[in-house]
């Protein structure tokens, strides 16, 4: 490939910067010692004390997977911080009380969370390394009886629903980096939606890493009852160091009858330099599970950034006529490594899931989908349609598809296609040759291709992943 | 259309282009005037559509030695948009496909580069839909192709098409059509022909490549040119191209051999 269409996906991260504030950190490694102190710092009920220390002692016994089409150096867990918080005034009245650093460094990300400049749609819950610094619009959405909190404080103000609900989707014991994760989690959003409510405004979180060795471990937990609906996006991002860090989340969804859940991810964590030095892990496990009649839980992500993405947001249609949807960008450049993709699990009659997946590739990189549809015995005129595609940019990137589908009852119906085309030097010189320059040509080409999953999107987020794809891909003609 | 005044559209002098590290033209020379219609011909792989993408500015091929002028100015120094831009247009043998792209959007983008390019007046959508209209006329394309994706899914022939409706709303000073004719079933090919004409005046020059005397009886050629082994080894006018439908090409070629003896 030419220089020019190098030059045309490399662009510098715009979210490098390391904030300097003071943190109240722990010593790195990881013990039954460490899991009490964390779980003393955040104060919490006895039962998640167990929950911590049960999720532990199944870790020790579990090897870290390698199934993944993903390579790197073994991960030292002696070496990471397992909690590491801004200090700050332990109770704050209102949100102009948070450290003017924090804010100033939310807002730097276009974050902003004080009372003035706050997005006026949208409710936003900051998470800066080990623990939510501030949630925007609290009391408002509690008055229509919406829970929008960090989730240490649901612990402590609502731990009937956490001790509920927590692990319910996704159990302690699931896999190697969730049982991590429910062992030394330390912040995360909860987000409950009682009956009948649909929620008034966009929820989101935005997840900040800041400490170069520590890790982050954060928790979701959304909760819609009967016939209520949300919406809700996570965005994240982190300095650049030339270390890794580990990035080992859990998001858990459970929709009840009638109740619709859309979870949308711009993701956009440091992604490692040109030759693959630094960058995170983003190594996540997020599971929704739509228990209820006629529920419905839709993925939607955008996965720009990370060293090393494993990730596969699924649902569990456990409820008759559920819907399951999953809508993914995944844009690897350089080095980068993906392996993400979907799990649709059809236990109940005429459940329905939709796979749309968009893979784009440039520099070095291996991006592959891989994905799991599973129509259980009882799901009766379940139905499938997968659709993934590929997009490769240049000649040295690469992409894989790994479709695994498993069929046991004879009324379902499963449809799965798949394609590569390629921006090439052929392409773009096309589009040059009718003058449209290379940057356009690309960022046509990259959003038609990404339409079908930015549709998704809701709308503010529409815009800022279309800007952010095209910041990724564009650059000067070299 | 032939006047000795008219002014100069493309001078080649003595071009040379390799791909990959070897050469496919190997001293390439030729002159457009305005108004004029040119054609040329010649075996496969003998080097034609290198020529008409080295003109265009393709980033794979070498220009190792030569100057190319088109309207008064070194066009190899242009990148390929601004030889666009100011003018050239290459409707490929191969058109690609681009999945994800509306035509419209495409045609709009690409005819708004070259209006800004040339300080005139950008279209809005609604402006552009009314000029796509008419120039559809001329290559008598249904507007539902335009909603369609470029190219994707397009039969051989209407991506020919869609290539010459491209260069009917980027009206070009040089239009350079590779093979425009091959593929064509025989109404569409007097569409084409019919397209071209229409297109070309006294202000702008056509070049032809092509394999078939057919299309030469539609769009007829000032000049006729048989290109062999990277050079132009002989130049008349459409009446060349009569006898080489009839005789094919060895004689030429065996008088060029004779000629450089
Ligand atoms: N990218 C490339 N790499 C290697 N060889 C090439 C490349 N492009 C063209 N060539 C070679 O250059 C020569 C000329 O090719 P070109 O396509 O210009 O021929 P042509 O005259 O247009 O032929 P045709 O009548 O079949 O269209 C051929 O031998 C071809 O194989
Ligand atoms: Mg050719």
């Amino acid at each position: 490939m030419t220089a020019s269409v190098t030059s045309l996906v490399n662009q510098p991260y715009k979210y490098g910067f390391v904030t300097d504030i003071e943190s109240d950190t722990i010593p790195a490694g990881l013990s039954e010692d460490v899991i009490r102190l964390i779980s003393a710092k955040k104060n919490e009920p006895d039962f998640m004390l167990e929950f911590r220390l049960k999720a532990y002692r199944q870790w020790l016994k579990m090897d870290e997977p390698t199934w993944a089409e993903v390579g790197y150096a073994k991960i030292d867990y002696q070496k990471i911080v397992y909690y590491s918080a801004p200090k700050q005034q332990k109770k704050l009245n209102s949100l102009d009380e948070v450290d003017p650093t924090l804010l100033e460094t939310f807002e730097k990300l276009g974050i902003p969370l004080s009372e003035q400049k706050r997005l006026s749609n949208v409710a936003v819950d900051a998470i800066f390394d080990s623990v939510s610094v501030a949630t925007t619009f609290r009391e408002q959405l509690f008055e229509v009886g919406v829970i929008f909190c960090s989730i240490s404080e649901a612990m402590r103000e609502y731990p009937e629903l956490i001790q509920k609900y927590l692990g319910s989707v996704v159990p302690v014991g699931d896999n190697f980096f969730a049982a991590l994760n429910a062992a030394v989690f330390t912040d995360g959003s909860f987000v409950y939606i009682p009956k009948g409510v649909a929620c008034p405004m966009e929820l989101s979180t935005y997840f900040r890493i800041n400490n170069g060795d520590s890790g982050q471990f954060e928790r979701t937990l959304i909760v819609a009852e009967e016939g209520s609906s949300v919406s809700y996006l996570e965005g994240c991002t982190a300095p650049m160091f030339d270390t890794n860090q580990l990035h080992a989340a859990v998001v858990e969804l459970v929709a009840l009858d009638h109740a619709d859940i859309k979870y949308s991810t711009v993701q956009n964590w440091y992604a490692g330099d040109a030759n693959g030095k630094g960058g995170i892990y983003n190594f996540v496990t997020k599971r929704g599970l739509c228990q209820g009649v006629n529920s419905k839980i839709s993925w939607t992500q955008v996965e720009t950034g990370s060293a090393i993405t494993w990730k596969y947001p699924s649902c569990v249609l456990v409820g008759d006529n559920s819907v399951g949807e999953f809508y993914s960008v995944a844009l690897t450049n350089n080095m980068q490594q993906a392996d993400t993709g979907t799990k649709m699990v059809h236990v109940g009659k005429n459940t329905r899931s939709t796979i749309i997946s968009k893979g784009i590739s440039a520099g070095k990189s291996e991006n592959s989908y891989r994905g799991l549809v599973k129509i259980g015995p009882k799901a009766d005129g379940a139905r499938n349609y997968s659709q993934c595609d590929s997009m490769l940019i240049g000649d040295t990137a690469g992409a894989n598809t790994f479709p695994y589908i498993q069929v046991q009852n004879n009324t379902a119906r499963v449809e799965h296609e798949a394609s590569t085309s390629k921006i090439g030097e052929d392409q773009l010189f096309f589009f040059r040759q009718r003058g449209i320059s290379a940057e356009d040509a690309i960022s046509m080409m990259i959003s038609g291709f990404c339409k079908d999953v930015f549709s998704q999107l809701p709308m503010e987020f529409a815009v800022e992943a279309d800007r952010l794809l095209a910041l990724k891909l564009e650059g000067s003609v070299g | 259309m032939i006047s000795e005044n008219s002014p100069i559209i493309l001078s080649v002098n003595n071009l040379t282009a390799n791909v990959n590290g070897t050469q496919i033209l190997k001293g390439m020379n030729l002159e457009i005037k305005a108004g004029e219609i040119h054609a040329i011909m010649g075996p496969n792989g003998s080097g034609k559509s290198t020529f008409s993408k080295v003109l265009a500015g393709h980033p794979a091929y070498d220009v190792t030695g030569g100057e190319v002028q088109f309207l008064g100015q070194n066009l190899l120094e242009l990148e390929p948009e601004d030889r666009a831009r100011s003018g050239v247009f290459l409707a490929f043998q191969y058109p690609l496909e681009i999945p994800g792209v509306s035509n419209l959007d495409f045609l709009r983008v690409a005819y708004n580069s070259r209006q800004k390019h040339q300080g005139l007046e950008e279209l809005d959508a609604f402006d552009f839909d009314e000029l796509v209209q008419q120039k559809l006329d001329i290559v008598k394309m249904d507007a539902a192709f335009l909603n369609r994706s470029v190219n994707e899914g397009f039969s051989g022939g209407e991506k020919k098409r869609n290539e010459i409706l491209q260069m009917a709303l980027l009206e070009p000073k040089l239009g350079i059509l590779d093979e425009t004719d091959s593929g064509l079933d025989i109404d569409a090919l007097k569409i084409v022909a019919d397209g071209v004409n229409q297109l070309s005046n006294p202000d702008n020059a056509t070049l032809m490549i092509t394999h078939y005397q057919r299309l030469l009886n539609y769009v007829v050629p000032d000049y006729v040119h048989v290109m062999a082994n990277g050079r132009i080894i002989r130049s008349g006018t459409k009446d060349l191209a009569l006898e080489l439908e009839a005789r094919g090409y060895d004689w030429v070629l065996d008088e060029a051999a004779a000629g450089v003896a």
